[in-house]
C-alpha cells in the first residue's frame, strides 16, 4: 500500500496557477498522479491543466474531494497556505516552498496541535523534494524517471542525496515503496522518527534508508525510536562530515550549533542504536543491499 | 544574519531594554567626543561581528581622552582576532563608547529558536561573562531553560519564577520582567533566531542592565524586515559568500584545494565528505540551487575560482528541476570564457544526462567526465598537480 501517496489519493495544488506549480502538476499528471484540481485565490472557476481552479481549500474538499495538498505557494504566503489546507480538514500535505521564516513554522506546528488525532494534517517538508511512490503517485518535484518501484522506504532532508540514494539502488536492482523528503529547514512538519513509524507500520516496506545531515535532534530522536520500537532494518548516512562548526551548509537547518549536531556524533549515536550506518555517500545503495543480503556482483 | 553590539543595544532599548548610555564613533576624535560628553571612565569596545573581544584586546576601560584617543586608533582600520573569528579576523570600523558599569554580579539570558520544542526557549544561569559553550559543558545544571508557547507568549510567572531563580529579590524581579519581556517581543517582532544578554549585569546599587548584547536575525524573514535588514554590515562578512548569493548560490569558504560545483545542500555536502574520504581537502560548499542556467554556472565558476587555493573543480549535479544540458553548457561556456587551463571533473546525472554527456564530449575540451559520486571524488583527488616533493 506505500505510505502517503497512491494512484488513488485525490490531489490538489495550492499554486497551479503559477508558472511552476503549473510545470510540477503537469509532470506529475503524466506520472499517473491523481491530480484532482487546484487553488488559487481569486482564480476560481478558471482551468489549468483540465483541472478546476478554486478559491479555497475548503471549496476543493466539497466540489472534488480534495485528500491531499502539494504546496507551492511563495515564502510569505505558504505558512497560511498550510494552515488553510490543515483547516478544510486535508489529511496530508507536502510543501516545497524554500524560505519561509522560522516563526512562520513555528506557528503552523502551533496550529496543527489543535486537531485531534483524527482529524489532524499530517504535513511534510518546507524545503523538500517531496513524497513519491514509484509507480503509482508523487507530489513534488523529483524526477521520477529515478527511482525503481520496490520495497524499500528512504526518508531524507536533502531532495538531490535523495536521488543520488535512489538510483544507487537501482543500480543494484533494490526498488523503493515511498521517499520521502523531510525538508531542510530547522523546524519541519514530519520528523525522521514521525517518517520511521509510517515504514514500520507499512506491510510493503521491508527496510528504510535514512539520509541526515548536521544540525538539529531529529536523527538522535530516530536512533532511539529505531532501537525501541522497530522490526525492520534502517540504514543511515550522515551527511556533512566535512562542514565546520557553525557555518549554515545551504539549508537553514544544516548548521552545527550544539552538542550532538556533528555528522561524527550523529554517526556514533545511530551506530550505538544499532542502526547499520554507510561509509561513505556512494556506498548508501551497496550497504542497503547487503543489510537486505541480496547483494549482487558488484 | 548578525548584527553589531551598538545595533542589538539601540533595537532592545526600543523594547525597554536597560542599557548603559554611549554612542558610536568612526574615528578617534568621534571617540573622544562621545567620551567628554559620557564623562570619564567610560568603556571602548570594538564593534565586529564575534564574540571573545575583551580577551582578543578589543575592549577597554579608559580614565582619559588620551587614552580613549590611543586606543581607538590603535583599532579603527584593523582587523581584530579573536577565538571566535579565523586566522584573519574582523575589520573594525566602528567603536562603541560606554558610560563605564559598576558591576556587582554578572548573569547570563539569552533566548533562542530550540529546535527540539519547535519553540523560543528561555536560557539563562546565575553565571555570567563565560560562554554560553563553555558554561553549557562545565556547569550543565547551572542553565536554566523555559520554553515560550507562541500561542500565548511570554507569561509574567515564568519572568518571576526565572526572576526568582536567578537569585532576584525586591524591585530587581520586575526590572528582570521588563528586560525578558524586552527579549522576547524583540525576538518575536523581528524575527530573530537568537537573543543573548552577556553579561545581564546586577550593579552595585542593585539595578539590572543589558553590559553586552547579540542579536541574529532569520534571514529567510528579512522580506518583511526592512530595518533589520538595514542593519547588515557587509564588512563583515566573506565578500565571496555575498558575490555568490546575488546570483542564486550558496556558498561557504573552506580551506582545502578541490572546488565545488554541485546542486542541493546534502548532496554537495556529500561531495565534500566523499572528496575528504578520497583523501583530498574541499576549497568550498557551492549549491548551484534549481533551474540553473548556464549563466549561473559561469558565476559558479567564477565564484570558486576567487579563492586562489584551488587546483581543481568538480561539478557534480544531479539534476531534478536542474537539467543536465544547461549545465553542461555553462561548464563549457565557462571554461571557455574564462580561459581555464586547471582540471575540471563534470559528473551528470539526472533530468536530461545524455544530452548533457554529449555537450561536454562534444565541445572537444579537456574536461574530465566520472559516472558516479565516488568516480568524481576519485578522479578530482587524482586530478590536483602534485606538490614538490
Amino acid at each position: 500500500m506505500t505510505i502517503l501517496i497512491d494512484e488513488n489519493t485525490r490531489v490538489i495544488v495550492q499554486g497551479m496557477s503559477g508558472r511552476i506549480g503549473k510545470f510540477h502538476a503537469e509532470d506529475m499528471i503524466k506520472h499517473g498522479t491523481n491530480v484532482v484540481g487546484g487553488v488559487t485565490p481569486g482564480r476560481g472557476g478558471e482551468t489549468v491543466l483540465d483541472r478546476p481552479i478554486f478559491n479555497t481549500v475548503k471549496e476543493a474538499v466539497e466540489a472534488v474531494g480534495a485528500e491531499a495538498s502539494l504546496v507551492f505557494v511563495p515564502p510569505p504566503g505558504a505558512a497560511d497556505a498550510i494552515m488553510e489546507a490543515a483547516e478544510a480538514g486535508l489529511k496530508f500535505a507536502v510543501c516545497v516552498t524554500d524560505g519561509i521564516p522560522s516563526q512562520d513554522m513555528m506557528r503552523v506546528k502551533r496550529f496543527l496541535r489543535r486537531f485531534p488525532a483524527a482529524r489532524k494534517m499530517r504535513f511534510i517538508g518546507p524545503n523538500c523534494a517531496g513524497i513519491i511512490s514509484p509507480g503509482k503517485g508523487f507530489m513534488g518535484i523529483m524526477p521520477p524517471a529515478i527511482y525503481l518501484p520496490g520495497r524499500v522506504g528512504i526518508v531524507g532532508r536533502s531532495g538531490t542525496l535523495g536521488y543520488e540514494a535512489a538510483s544507487q539502488m537501482k543500480a543494484l536492482g533494490i526498488g523503493v515503496s515511498t521517499s520521502v523528503g523531510i525538508g531542510g529547514d530547522p523546524i519541519n512538519g514530519s520528523s525522521f522518527r514521525d517518517i520511521l513509524e509510517l515504514f514500520e507500520n507499512d506491510p510493503d516496506t521491508d527496510a528504510v534508508m535514512m539520509i541526515g545531515e548536521i544540525g538539529g535532534p531529529q536523527e538522535a530522536e530516530a536512533a532511539a525510536y529505531a532501537r525501541d520500537h522497530m522490526s525492520k532494518p534502517v540504514v543511515a548516512y550522515i551527511a556533512g562530515l566535512s562542514a565546520p562548526k557553525g557555518r549554515k551548509m545551504g539549508h537553514a537547518g544544516a548548521i552545527i550549533s550544539a552538542f550532538g549536531e556533528s555528522a561524527q556524533e550523529k554517526v556514533e549515536i545511530l551506530s550505538a542504536a544499532g542502526i547499520t550506518v554507510a561509509p561513505t555517500p556512494s556506498a548508501m545503495g551497496e550497504t542497503i543491499a547487503r543489510v537486505l543480503g541480496v547483494r549482487q556482483a558488484a | 544574519m548578525d548584527i553589531h553590539e551598538h545595533q542589538a543595544k539601540d533595537l532592545l532599548k526600543r523594547f525597554g531594554m536597560p542599557v548603559p548610555d554611549g554612542g558610536i564613533a568612526f574615528a578617534p576624535e568621534q571617540a573622544m567626543h562621545e567620551a567628554r560628553k559620557l564623562g570619564f571612565p567610560v568603556v571602548v569596545k570594538a564593534q565586529v561581528h564575534a564574540g571573545g573581544r575583551g580577551a582578543a584586546g578589543g575592549v577597554k576601560l579608559c580614565q582619559s581622552e588620551a587614552e580613549v584617543s590611543a586606543f581607538a586608533s590603535s583599532l579603527l582600520g584593523r582587523n581584530l582576532m579573536t577565538k571566535q573569528t579565523d586566522a584573519n579576523g574582523k575589520p573594525v570600523h566602528r567603536l562603541l563608547v560606554e558610560q563605564a558599569t559598576d558591576i556587582g554580579k554578572e548573569l547570563y539570558l539569552g533566548l533562542v529558536l530550540d529546535r527540539k520544542s519547535e519553540r523560543i526557549m528561555i536560557v539563562a544561569s546565575r553565571e555570567g561573562g563565560m560562554e554560553i559553550e563553555d558554561l553549557a559543558e562545565e556547569q550543565p545544571d547551572a542553565l536554566i531553560r523555559m520554553v515560550i508557547d507562541p500561542a500565548v507568549g511570554l507569561a509574567p510567572f515564568q519572568s518571576r519564577e526565572l526572576a526568582f531563580k536567578l537569585g532576584m529579590a525586591g524591585a530587581q524581579v520586575a526590572q528582570f520582567a521588563t528586560i525578558l519581556r524586552a527579549c522576547y517581543r524583540a525576538f518575536r517582532d523581528q524575527d530573530a533566531t537568537m537573543v543573548e544578554i552577556n553579561p545581564l549585569v546586577i550593579t552595585g546599587s542593585g539595578d539590572l542592565v543589558a553590559l553586552d548584547a547579540k542579536m541574529s536575525f532569520d534571514t529567510n524573514a528579512l522580506f518583511r524586515r526592512p530595518e533589520v535588514a538595514a542593519l547588515r554590515d557587509p564588512g563583515q562578512e566573506d565578500p565571496r559568500e555575498d558575490a555568490a548569493a546575488e546570483h542564486g548560490l550558496s556558498y561557504v569558504g573552506l580551506e582545502g584545494d578541490i572546488g565545488c560545483i554541485i546542486n542541493g545542500a546534502g548532496l554537495a555536502m556529500a561531495t565534500m565528505d566523499m572528496i575528504q574520504l578520497a583523501g583530498g581537502q574541499p576549497a568550498n560548499f557551492l549549491d548551484i540551487g534549481g533551474g540553473a542556467s548556464a549563466e549561473r554556472v559561469v558565476a559558479a565558476f567564477r565564484t570558486v575560482l576567487s579563492d586562489p587555493n584551488v587546483s581543481v573543480i568538480l561539478v557534480n549535479i544531479f539534476a531534478g528541476i536542474n537539467r543536465c544540458d544547461w549545465v553542461a553548457a555553462g561548464v563549457v561556456q565557462a571554461y571557455r570564457e574564462l580561459n581555464l587551463s586547471l582540471p575540471v571533473v563534470v559528473r551528470l546525472a539526472g533530468t536530461n544526462v545524455e544530452e548533457g554527456r554529449r555537450i561536454i564530449t562534444q565541445s572537444g575540451l579537456p574536461l574530465l567526465s566520472a559516472d558516479t559520486l565516488a568516480e568524481a571524488a576519485a578522479t578530482a583527488v587524482a586530478a590536483r598537480p602534485r606538490m614538490a616533493a
